[in-house]
């Protein structure tokens, strides 16, 4: 039988709809006779809404109505893993808590007359104190956002007594700030909602993660069933994490599809998809790390503060997440974590590629540099005094985390040896001896993380004409499913991959899933497939021994012929032949049901944690405070590789973003509340000249958790990418007596560093 | 008002607001939907078109500024069905990947090598650079303008050589 997993390169079945223009993206969706919305946002960060006066936009050119949260009447949306009294209203509702919440809609003919129309929506505020520091937020005479509730998201306490620094010889003690980005996929944000009288309900167009999770939310605010929503994902221009939780936008866009009987859509400028769409990170660290005097580690402990924003729904269990991460590649014997969650006049913290792991790679890697450079000891050797040996697989963590599958050091060499590390210590050096303006940094990070979880469905089907369909419940944008997928049942059934068409991202054609998020795409929805489409060979062998009159286990896969008897490839009957006989009880074997088609809930028993090491090179202008980054190479393991280019396309995105982080983007607020990298002018988001050719290598350790082999490989490039880039620039200046600087690395954060360093 | 802009060699008129930008036009009254709006800041280049054979972003324009002018869009690339080498080199390299930018990239890059038939990794990275992709890291992009660079100069070698 066929491997399902091969490593061909099979071209991308996506691509030439995108290369052409022929793709449709949310909003070239243009369903006749639509209405299009355009949302009113808040221009404070905290305020009382005193009143709405939505007749002047009311009388305007083809405003068909101006909606408010009394107008739509529709409860909070679920309030995640945050508190009920945090829970968010589609619009908000006596008050605005960040700068743009959406506080009315407007519908109009055109977009443009929406647009008119929203601006001559006239609200009163009464500004109200704004808090945008988490840590200020949770002080005694802090302002709520939620009255009487105070600003609390949730917490997990230190344990008591606390242990983790017993015993121990040395501690390092650092206090990191993993600043907030966003997550900036190209497309804004979006929805077209038609309304579907026949039952009474609607269909939801809508850029997301999780078609299932945003139908049973749309459902459950508009008082539906399940099988009143259709939701239908279109092309997406990118998600990250943003687009797993349904925004309120597209929810009040189905309500008014439904309310005024006529499409609508809606499409976001950037400047409100910047503030709209939830961002990520936003945790501040401080961390104490304990060893021996001869490197070993100890203990750790640390205190995560994570900023919720100001409707904390996701964003607890993302320093849950960090928690359960802390121990990094390490065998740590103590590990102490507490975090808190705080609600703040921002916009709400949510996943961005990581969700927390990168978070604690992060901070983890830093604390592991601070005690080289406090023992004197070199990195690379503190690191491998301290791995947790291959030998030692599976290998429970302090926090319970059960690492599946790994070979740390031999991640940890590779890299090292291809950047030619004993080299670049020397060209380090000699630069140092020189005194040169242009410093050499080398930065490391090796990292483990956790994907997969939950379950997913996959169902294979042969149909009349011998040709295949598979049914999946993860719904992807960008990544390459289709062709992933199709490969994954064209080798099993030996059928070309052309004859495979994959159905996803459709709540009625599609029964149930969960999405494409958190790396669990392949090794859960693509198992479901592959073993759905196992059930279907084993099931078309039965009753292809049954025609040909030999005993199954003679019934061989002839590739792009069909089953036939082994060494006897004219014997094959062809899928078609096959599909008809199965239709046909007469020609079925007693007992066989009709049909070659099987389903499967693929749920594995845990979750996999890939690994691998990132070096990073930067070189530091100790006069200027610009970092470069010169060098970036990754060794990567996911387990066994499925498809190397989608692979390596995945990796070299996540070391993009995860660079990105390091050196240049940030979404700061000032002390109102206003956002000060609101648009692409202000944040900074890398071009392909700020940035290397990324050296990338592969590493397999397959994992016995999936059929399949495999682990997630979608945010490992981001996991592993930040802290090396982030070491490499401290290192460049570690003699100049810098031992930290918080990210992005901009030059006037590095100048300063410097200059501090120095005294001055 | 009335503006006439030829596009992707078909010229096409339509009534128009005078603060209508190009790239609205192009979506929402000629139905191309191929050119994509990322921004509002004129940084990401998702719009990019060709004004005359020359980049602009279509955000950054109003319609009738083309007045008379030859756009050219991501669906004037292919020729009856054949894909351009540019089309060709990005599914070959796997530069795209959500294909969202992919438009914008498409003609900045045919730009260049109209310019440059054989731009350094250096130039490629440069002219793209009003370009933002946040997929693929960048680097299949460069891989798909070289594979392209190379494809157009062993064409043009053939044709020559014929």
């Amino acid at each position: 039988m066929a491997s399902p997993t091969t490593d061909g390169i099979v071209p991308r079945r996506e691509d030439r709809p995108l290369v052409t223009g022929a793709a449709r993206y949310c909003d070239d969706l243009a369903p006749p006779g639509a209405l299009h919305a355009v949302f009113v946002r808040a221009p404070l960060a905290h305020g009382r809404i005193l009143a709405i006066d939505p007749a002047p936009a009311a009388a305007m050119p083809g405003v068909a109505g101006v909606f408010t949260a009394a107008d739509l009447g529709l409860p909070p949306l679920p309030p995640g893993d945050g508190p009920a009294a945090m829970a968010r209203p589609v619009l908000a509702t006596g008050t605005v808590r960040f700068l743009g919440e959406a506080v009315a809609v407007v519908v109009a003919g055109t977009r443009v007359q929406a647009m008119d129309a929203a601006e001559a929506v006239e609200v009163d505020y009464e500004p109200l104190e704004v808090v945008v520091d988490p840590r200020a937020a949770l002080a005694d005479d802090a302002p709520e956002l939620f009255e009487g509730t105070g600003n609390l998201a949730r917490e997990r306490p230190w344990p008591e007594p606390s242990r983790a620094l017993e015993g121990a010889e040395v501690v390092v003690r650092g206090r990191f700030v993993n600043q907030r980005v966003a997550a900036a996929p190209i497309e804004p944000n979006a929805a077209v909602a038609v309304p579907e009288p026949d039952r009474d309900g609607l269909t939801l167009y809508a850029p997301c993660q999780a078609p299932f999770w945003t139908r049973d939310t749309v459902a459950e605010t508009l008082g539906l069933g399940p099988d009143q929503v259709r939701v239908v994902v279109p092309a997406v221009g990118g998600a990250f994490g943003a687009r797993i939780h349904t925004y309120p936008e597209q929810v009040a866009v189905a309500a008014l599809a439904r309310r005024l009987g006529r499409p609508v859509r809606y499409v976001e400028s950037r400047s409100e998809t910047m503030l709209a769409m939830t961002h990520g990170r936003a945790q501040v660290q401080e961390v104490e790390l304990a060893a021996t005097r001869d490197g070993r580690i100890t203990g750790l402990r640390a205190r995560l503060l994570a900023d919720g924003g100001a409707y904390p729904a996701d964003a607890p269990s993302m320093p849950s997440s960090t928690r359960y991460m802390a121990s990094g590649v390490y065998r740590i014997a103590k590990v102490e974590v507490a975090w808190a969650c705080a609600a703040t006049n921002t916009t709400p913290v949510a996943a961005y590629r990581g969700a927390g792991r990168p978070e604690a790679t992060a901070m983890v890697e830093r604390a592991v540099d601070l005690l080289a450079a406090r023992l004197g000891i070199d990195p690379a050797e503190l690191r491998r005094r301290n791995l947790i040996p291959a030998r030692a697989f599976p290998y429970t963590t302090a926090t319970r985390a059960r690492y599946d599958s790994g070979d740390y050091q031999a991640a940890l060499d590779r890299v090292l040896e291809a950047a030619g590390y004993h080299d670049l210590r020397a060209t380090q050096a000699a630069r140092r001896q020189r005194g040169e303006v242009r410093q050499l940094g080398i930065g490391l990070s090796v990292y483990v993380e956790v994907t997969g979880f939950g379950s997913e469905y996959g169902q294979v089907e042969v149909e009349p004409d011998g040709r295949v369909t598979a049914r999946t419940g993860v719904s992807p944008h960008g990544q390459g499913h289709e062709t992933a997928f199709a490969q994954l049942v064209a080798a099993t059934l030996g059928v070309g991959t052309e004859q495979v068409a994959v159905v996803h991202s459709d709540t009625f054609a599609v029964p149930r899933g969960d999405g494409t998020m958190g790396s669990r795409s392949l090794q859960v929805g693509g198992s479901a497939v592959a073993e759905a489409a196992g059930k279907v060979l084993s099931k078309a062998r039965a009753l292809a021994a049954h025609l040909l009159e030999a005993p199954a286990e003679d019934v061989a896969v002839f590739p792009g012929e069909g089953l036939g008897v082994a060494g006897a490839p004219s014997t094959a009957l062809a899928w078609a032949e096959l599909a008809a006989a199965a239709a046909d009880p007469d020609r079925r074997p007693p007992g066989m049901d009709a049909g070659l088609e099987a389903a499967v809930d693929f749920k594995p028993e845990r979750s996999t944690f890939p690994f691998g090491a990132h070096l990073a090179v930067c070189e530091v202008d100790t006069e200027t405070g610009l970092a470069r980054l010169l060098r970036h190479l990754a060794v990567d393991d996911a387990g066994r590789i499925h498809n190397r280019v989608l692979a390596e396309g995945q990796v070299h995105g996540g070391i993009a973003q995860g660079v990105a982080q390091a050196l240049f983007e940030e979404v700061g607020y000032d002390e109102d509340g206003n956002c000060l990298h609101g648009n692409l002018a202000s944040y900074a988001m890398p071009s392909a000249a700020d940035l290397p050719a990324f050296e990338t290598m592969r590493m397999e350790t397959p994992t016995p958790l999936n059929p399949l082999g495999v682990k997630g490989i979608g945010e490992s490039g981001t996991v592993g990418s930040t802290p090396a880039v982030q070491n490499a620039v401290v290192d460049a200046l570690a003699h100049l007596g810098v031992t930290h600087i918080d990210m992005p690395l901009t030059p006037e954060r590095v100048w300063r560093a410097i200059q501090a360093a120095a005294g001055g | 008002m009335k503006v006439t802009v030829t596009v992707n060699g078909q010229e096409r008129s339509a009534e128009v607001e005078p603060r209508l930008l190009l790239v609205h036009l192009l979506r929402e009254k000629l139905r191309l939907t191929g050119t994509h709006v990322g921004c509002d800041t004129t940084s990401c280049g998702a719009c990019t078109v060709l004004l005359d054979g020359t980049p602009v972003k279509s955000c950054t324009m109003f319609a009738v500024q083309a007045e008379g002018r030859e756009v050219t869009t991501v669906e004037g690339l292919a020729a009856a069905g054949t894909l351009h080498p540019i089309q060709e080199g990005f599914k070959e390299e796997h530069g795209l990947q959500c294909g969202f930018c992919t438009p914008g990239m498409l003609l900045a890059s045919k730009a260049l090598l109209e310019e440059n038939p054989d731009p350094t990794e250096e130039e490629i990275r440069w002219a793209l650079s009003g370009n933002l992709c946040r997929c693929t890291g960048y680097q299949n992009i460069v891989n798909a303008v070289q594979w392209t660079a190379r494809k157009l100069q062993s064409d043009s070698a053939a044709t020559g050589a014929s």
